[in-house]
């Protein structure tokens, strides 16, 4: 299978802020890659210089087997790219704003047209076709974007975060719509902050931070690597910490860490609801009183606390902040 | 299609897409329009009521200033344009199409146009109520509106560059002002720019407003052989001259706003 997307040692500085650090990566046709990682990690500069909005410092790129510098004009007709913030025209109608993207692919005016309509049918915007887009949802406005960089049937597709800022209803029926879409055969690559959606839907994870890739694998391996699942919980008496960590050893997968101010104890276990019954069973067999116990799935701050050791800050600016400041 | 038939094309689409939105948020039609009346009505009684034009009347040499300064000020939409579109994250959709990286200015210049043809008329109408008169030909009338949307054209793409530049709506309204009033002030859009002191004199003779007016007043017949014009070149010529700077204006500005769009990233 040959591969949609090489990128290799890209970087990219905005002053001496660097957005990009060799940043690298390979995507095979018909896969869904994931980018995952908090604002400011380069999510973003990473999508626009692969859809040739941007220029790298240096380093190298190719989409579709096209140069995203020196063929950039010839790739654009083989990407589909929706944003972060929804890009489509207010003043329009969802079927013109999908009409005039068509026009601008020079795909004709009435393939053009057809088009538009079986893309609003798809997304279930039947029925607002005619409607002014200001009048839209949020929800609404993404699947709109979306069905935009879908227009001509790219090759490759590149989602900058495309449910952040949803309700989780919008983001579930956008999920819907973007796994029905990758079973067709389009090779995606999709930039999150949420853990979740590149669980769901990507084949292949790389965790991104400072500009780099820190970690790549799919799912599971990055899950294992993180420690996966753990049970958390909180003792009435202090005395009892060290006595819960006996009583439990035996369900850990990992280390057992034990926090005696807060009087937490943080179990990583394998069968997270078989073991966290068993758990709590062996506890009450103990007479250990618990105060609070809860099963918790990885986040991006465990990813991000276990693979940098630091916590994923909430950067003072992200990425695309400061490609507006800089590119001044 | 080739570069050119690509830029055409795509620009038809954009402007196609401007002018749908002019349809659909009329009251910006209708307060653009509002302003010059408004500046007919001002100047005409306020400094009209005190100034007095030697062998002609204050309002019919009046007129000419305020149709320049109208279709100046129309310019300013098509960076106020750009600078939403920016805003919006539009500009980025378009940027990851393979359009012609002109089309956007194109469009956007050419649908901002209508905008100022609108106006002309408005002002027009109004300017025949507070007394003003074409005394020449219908041909050259119609020369003298073309001169003023061919020059305000060009001014569009200047804009262009600034709205790229600026890429806030407030700060680009402010910087507008700090373009748009020297420019037609230092001029001699509404006083006799013969009278000013030396530095501010040469400078309102090579203004392009300036020519730009003196073009219109001729080509409307507001003039007069007892009203003093300067001996500067533009304004011994304005037609020539607001053409070499229309033609000037476009060699520089287009392709720098180009490169400007190109570099430019949304948010």
């Amino acid at each position: 299978m040959a591969d949609a997307i090489v990128a290799e040692g890209l970087v990219k500085r905005y002053g001496n802020v660097t957005a990009l650090d060799g940043m690298g990566l390979t995507v095979p046709e018909g896969t869904v890659f994931g980018l995952l990682g908090p604002n400011g990690a380069g999510k973003t500069t990473m999508v626009r210089v692969l859809t040739t909005l941007l220029k790298p410092d240096s380093g190298k790129a190719r989409v579709a087997g096209f140069d995203v510098v020196d063929d950039a004009r010839e790739l654009r007709a083989h990407i589909g790219a929706s944003g972060q913030y929804a890009a489509v025209d207010e003043y329009l109608t969802g079927a013109e704003n999908l009409e005039m993207v068509g026009r601008l692919y020079h795909l004709g005016t009435k393939p053009s047209k057809e088009r538009a309509r079986e893309l609003l049918d798809k997304f279930d915007l039947a029925d607002a076709a005619d409607r002014v887009v200001k009048g839209y949802s949020g929800g609404m406005r993404r699947r709109l974007d979306l069905a935009g960089a879908l227009v001509a049937n790219p090759r490759v597709l590149f989602l900058d975060e495309p449910t952040t800022g949803l309700d989780p209803r919008a983001r579930i029926g956008l999920w819907d719509v973007i796994e029905e879409l990758v079973a067709g055969g389009t090779t995606l690559l999709l930039t999150t902050q949420y853990m979740e959606e590149a669980d769901r839907l990507a084949d292949k994870i790389a965790v991104v931070d400072h500009g780099k890739v820190i970690a790549l694998g799919t799912a599971d391996e990055l899950k294992d690597q993180i420690g996966g699942e753990r049970i958390e919980l909180t003792v009435n008496d202090p005395a009892d910490l060290e006595r819960a960590r006996s009583a439990l050893t035996s369900f850990a997968v990992g280390e057992i860490h034990v926090d005696a101010n807060a009087r937490h104890v943080t179990v990583p276990v394998a069968d997270g609801s078989v073991a966290l019954v068993e758990a709590l069973g062996r506890l009450n067999l103990e007479g250990i009183k618990v105060r609070d116990v809860g099963l918790r799935r990885p986040t991006l701050d465990d990813v991000f606390l276990s693979l940098t050791g630091h916590e994923a800050e909430a950067a003072t600016a992200d990425d695309s902040d400061l490609a507006k400041e800089f590119s001044r | 299609m080739n570069a050119v038939q690509m830029a055409a094309v795509d620009g038809i689409t954009i402007a196609k897409r401007n002018v749908i939105k002019i349809k659909r948020v009329p009251d910006l039609l209708v307060f653009t329009v509002m302003s010059p009346i408004m500046f007919v009505l001002l100047f005409a009684f306020v400094f009209g009521s005190v100034i007095d034009m030697p062998g002609i009347s204050y309002r019919e040499f009046l007129i000419a200033g305020i149709f320049t300064q109208t279709v100046i000020f129309g310019g300013t939409w098509t960076g106020l344009g750009l600078v939403e579109d920016l805003q919006k994250g539009i500009i980025d959709r378009f940027r990851s199409l393979p359009m012609s990286p002109a089309a956007v200015l194109i469009g956007r210049t050419t649908s901002d146009i209508i905008i100022n043809v609108v106006s002309l008329v408005v002002m027009s109408l109004t300017g025949l109520l507070v007394g003003w008169r074409i005394r020449t030909s219908f041909p050259e009338a119609l020369a003298g509106f073309a001169l003023l949307l061919l020059f305000a054209y060009a001014f569009s793409w200047v804009m262009a560059v600034v709205g790229l530049w600026i890429r806030t709506p407030e700060v680009y309204n402010n910087a507008t002002f700090m373009v748009i009033f020297p420019l037609t002030f230092i001029a001699n859009t509404f006083v006799d720019s013969s009278r000013f002191p030396t530095v501010l004199r040469v400078i309102a003779d090579w203004n392009p407003v300036s020519a730009l007016t003196q073009a219109a007043r001729e080509l409307f017949g507001n003039t007069n052989p007892a009203m003093v014009v300067s001996d500067a070149w533009p304004m011994q010529n304005p037609i020539v001259a607001t053409l070499l700077w229309t033609a000037l204006i476009l060699i520089v500005f287009v392709p720098f706003s180009i490169h400007r769009y190109q570099k430019a990233v949304s948010r």
